[in-house]
């Protein structure tokens, strides 16, 4: 049912990379249970500017879950307080009237915040850019059907691969490891046979270029899989280091 | 003033020779030149970045440019359903020549043949091209790839990875994409905004852009500009698209020169999350797909749409016998499964006539309850999981227990910038591929073909038409964005920065928006007559004039300025509408998406003047205040003969 609260909304503010930053509280009235987080955001950003106020900046761009441009940290969760989904899902029937809701960028060495809400995530890009692909020219490639593969397979293929490169399991590590997403990507190639080839090398250069950027080391504490609003499972990261290991030993 | 013409460049012969023939005769430049060459792509979704990988691959110099954080977020992550091809893998009559057809046929013949057929001919080479890349489709318990099936189409031809398809499409194009960038073909921009195109003796040679992140302009040369924008479904506010998707690239190609075609082909999408709130920043799609399994209805009594909408009864306790399966009932031969444009109107039709459903009453069933029985909970939610999730989240109900609730929604645009058979503009030097041009969905695009039109314009057409235009290039030196012309580009854009910021009126660039959307949608809509377009090019003007006199944007010029970014494209969105009014009112016809209530049949279908309006309209900006001028490209039926669609029988 479509109720309205009232609710405080605690937001990191930060003009801009070098700028310091803190927190500023607005209240925020009369918001409709059933609008998402996103345009309780709006809403907020809308007051500001009749108040000729500059709006929050938060990134955002599909707004259901897929393209993994939303962020934040709200409550102390990455993608907030629900289960399985992204900031963009959320909507305000999981808040309370009265609450006070507090909204923070991901925190994390490799993310530089930009403005406010908005990080730099480039370095999950330069990740990809190591190793994160299967090395084939367009045109010359044989028929699709060419080669089976088992559907147990290709579905588990396609788990690794629903990853949207959001950036939560980096923010959510306490060591800042990238290690959930670097090892989705790597398992999901490792498991077909069109990017089975190069699985060990793949491994190799971009765990190589994780450490490269600053992210920490990974030491199994199980907060990216409780966070990642894709439920990437860490036994990609077992896959991973099954691969890892193995290029290590052909060195 | 002499009359302009257009010549699309349709090779000679046979329509399945064109290509090939296409392709044996054209210029190619050679590996050492290619180097040498540098080439602007606009834009990473499934066109721009398949278009960028392979061009790197060729050995060409590649700018790659888009408005997100990472090429990864283009506005095709979000494609659901899946990708057509004529594989036939199900055997089940599928061919290049059926594929054409259906694609023709459902553009209620208003796209061009030969392009077409192009398209229909090179979508087996994109399925092989996305497996080889490691991209995850759906497969049989025996390995092979499944096929599920989509509206307008007899066979099952839809490839699809679970309803993520344009993720996993869009992430194998980012993982080329991300090679090339690494081997240093593809320099990438991300963050960035084109806000011009700059030509010289008059070929399209760089754009300026705007940094978002430090909100400094700069300028950019090369010697092809390639537009993969994407579509301008946003013009209407509330749409499925993505919140950043936007048509000024398409404008500020028409405003030097381009023509802009089409521009009232758009697309209403049946099956979307009706709207709920004032507050609401977008609509939701539900996947086409769902129409595979789910039925759609709506009460046959009006007193139970009442009870209904009061919340006094629930779907579920209406007996089968009450229900109106209005689609199955219409159009016996293709039930569920019409084309998009047949569906919208249909359940606008039983809305408009008081049978709707939900707390608006502008809302239709659609109902899991009988392929629950038949399949199983489970097989259901393997197909349709993530889109049951994705439905629950956002209305807080369960479609396993009570049928969703569906209306529909601007989706796609079938219009766009104008390109010949080499996908140029009318500005030599100029491309445009995916969703930003106007070529191969006619008046109505089919579900699973933007997917396929897009990818196979950025790994398969364009890679080789664009040689063709750069053999001739090669001896012109980079030329130096001190140029005049790039000055003056930069500081026309300065200027109106300026301009907008010192405004400082008293309306959101939101709201200013949201008021052109409705004004869309409530005439140019899923019906328009002579009186409502009449209606919206007046109130546009009002809107204008509203914008440029009291929108208020906070901020700086010089740093991130997010109500800036939006403001120039709302600016835009403006001239976007009047276009497609503009063009609606010229098209005194129906077809596909476009719906003159003027126009119809005794049924209420679609009514096309092919004697009349056998043409691609083409507006050509004349100059600002100006009315435009209406170029026509006649389009020849060689090859196929013209029907009224027929969805029954
Ligand atoms: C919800 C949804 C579901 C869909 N499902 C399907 C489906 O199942 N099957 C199907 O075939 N089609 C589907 N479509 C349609 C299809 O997804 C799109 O038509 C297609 O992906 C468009 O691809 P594109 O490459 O042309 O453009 P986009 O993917 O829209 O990419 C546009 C690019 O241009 C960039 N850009 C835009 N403006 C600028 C600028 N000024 N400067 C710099 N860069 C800029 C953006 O950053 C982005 O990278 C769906 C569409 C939606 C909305
Ligand atoms: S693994 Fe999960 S949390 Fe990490 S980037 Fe991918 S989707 Fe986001
Ligand atoms: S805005 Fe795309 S995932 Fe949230």
């Amino acid at each position: 049912m479509e109720k309205s609260i009232n609710i405080t909304v605690k937001v990191w503010r930060q003009k801009n990379a070098k700028a310091k930053g803190a927190f500023v509280s607005y209240k925020l009235d009369g918001v409709s249970t059933d609008s998402s987080f996103l345009e309780m955001l709006d809403i907020l950003n809308e007051k500001l500017i009749s108040e000729r106020q500059e709006p929050i900046a938060f990134d955002h761009d599909c707004r259901e879950g897929i393209c993994g441009m939303c962020s934040l940290y709200i409550n102390g969760h990455p993608h907030g307080p629900d289960d399985d989904i992204t900031t963009c899902q959320l909507h305000m029937r999981k808040f309370k009237d009265g609450e006070t809701v507090t909204v923070e960028p991901w925190r994390s060495n490799a993310f530089p915040v930009i403005k406010d809400l908005m990080v730099n995530r480039k370095a999950y890009d330069e990740i990809i850019q190591a190793g994160g692909y299967v090395s084939v020219n367009t045109g010359g490639i044989p028929d699709a059907n060419a080669i089976p593969i088992g559907k147990p397979i290709a579905d588990e293929a396609m788990d690794a691969a629903s990853c949207i490169g959001c950036g939560a399991c980096a923010a959510a590590c306490k060591n800042g490891s990238a290690m959930l997403f670097v090892a989705a990507k790597v398992s999901q190639l490792a498991l077909l046979p069109q990017g089975k080839v190069e699985a060990a090398t793949r491994a190799k250069a971009m765990v190589a270029k994780m450490d490269e950027l600053g992210f920490g080391n990974c030491t199994n504490t199980g907060a990216c899989e409780a966070e990642c609003p894709k439920s990437i499972s860490i036994a990609h990261i077992a896959r991973l280091n099954r691969e890892f290991l193995c290029a290590k030993f052909k060195d | 003033m002499a009359k302009t013409t257009i010549d699309a460049k349709i090779p000679q012969g046979p329509l399945s020779e064109k290509w090939s023939n296409y392709k044996a005769h054209q210029k190619l430049v050679n590996p050492a030149n290619k180097r040498r060459l540098d080439i602007i792509v606009v834009g990473t979704g499934l066109a721009g970045a398949s278009a960028a990988a392979s061009l790197g691959e060729l050995g060409f110099n590649v700018l790659n440019f888009c408005i997100q954080d990472s090429p990864r977020r283009a506005h095709s992550i979000a494609a659901q359903g899946g990708i057509n091809a004529a594989k036939n893998y199900p055997n089940d009559g599928d061919s290049v020549y059926r594929l054409f057809y259906d694609t023709l046929k459902g553009g209620d013949y208003r796209a061009r043949e030969a392009n077409v057929y192009r398209l229909a001919e090179v979508s087996n080479s994109i399925i092989d091209q996305c497996v080889a890349q490691g991209v995850p489709f759906a497969r049989e318990y025996g390995g092979l790839l499944d096929n599920r099936s989509f509206g307008g189409a007899q066979v099952s031809r839809t490839f699809y990875a679970k309803g993520q398809t344009g993720q996993q499409l869009l992430l194998g194009a980012y993982s080329a994409l991300s090679r090339q960038i690494a081997k240093g073909t593809v320099k990438m921009y991300s963050r960035y905004e084109m806000l011009d195109v700059v030509i010289i003796e008059g070929k399209a040679r760089g754009i300026i852009a705007r940094n978002l992140v430090t909100g400094a302009i700069e300028r950019f040369f090369a010697h092809a500009v390639v537009i993969a924008t994407g579509g301008y479904g946003n013009a209407f506010f509330l749409s499925t698209n993505a919140m950043g998707s936007n048509g000024s690239v398409a404008i500020q190609a028409y405003k030097k020169g381009a023509y802009f075609a089409n521009p009232c082909f758009a697309q209403i999408h049946p099956t979307c999350i009706p709207v709920h709130g004032e507050f609401q920043s977008k609509l939701t799609l539900m996947s086409e797909s769902l129409r595979n399994d789910g039925r759609i209805w709506v009460p046959k009594k009006k007193q139970d749409a009442e009870a209904i909408r009061a919340g006094k009864l629930k779907p579920t306790q209406l007996a089968e016998d009450d229900r109106d399966y209005y689609l199955e009932r219409r159009y016996p031969a293709f039930g569920n499964l019409v084309p998009r444009d047949v569906a919208s109107r249909a359940a606008k039709e039983r809305c408009d006539a008081g049978f709707g459903v939900g707390a608006t009453g502008l809302a239709v069933y659609l109902d899991f309850s009988s392929s629950i029985e038949r399949l199983g909970k489970s097989v259901v939610a393997e197909r349709y999981g993530n889109l049951f999730q994705m439905y629950e989240k956002i209305v807080d109900d369960n479609p396993y227990e009570t049928p969703m609730m569906i209306y529909p929604a601007i989706h796609y645009t079938m219009g766009g910038i104008w390109v010949d058979y080499e996908l140029q503009t009318s500005i030599p030097g100029l491309f445009a591929i995916g969703e930003a041009n106007f070529s191969d969905h006619g008046a109505n695009r089919l579900g699973a073909s933007a997917l396929m039109q897009g990818l196979a314009d950025g790994y398969f057409v364009l890679p080789y038409t664009i040689q063709n235009y750069l053999a001739d290039q090669i001896r012109v030196p980079r030329i130096s964005t001190d140029a005049p012309e790039f000055v003056e580009a930069e500081n026309a854009i300065n200027d109106k920065i300026k301009r907008l910021l010192a405004i400082q009126g008293n309306r959101s660039v939101d709201s200013l928006h949201k008021e052109l959307g409705l004004v869309m949608w409530d005439n140019v809509g899923m019906g328009r007559t002579k009186d409502s377009l009449e209606k919206a090019l007046a109130r546009i003007q009002e809107i204008r004039n509203e914008f440029w006199s009291n929108v208020f944007i906070p901020g700086e010029e010089n740093a991130m300025n997010v109500e800036l970014e939006k403001a120039i494209r709302v600016a835009d969105f403006i001239e976007i509408g009047e276009l497609m009014a503009r063009d609606s009112l010229d098209r005194e016809e129906s077809c596909g998406g476009h719906f003159r209530e003027e126009y119809q049949t005794e049924e209420g279908e679609a009514l096309r003047h092919d004697d009349k309006y056998s043409y691609a309209s083409c507006w050509k900006f004349v100059a600002e205040g100006k009315a435009p001028e209406l170029v026509k490209e006649m389009l020849d039926y060689e090859f196929v003969q013209r029907q009224q669609r027929n969805y029954k029988s």
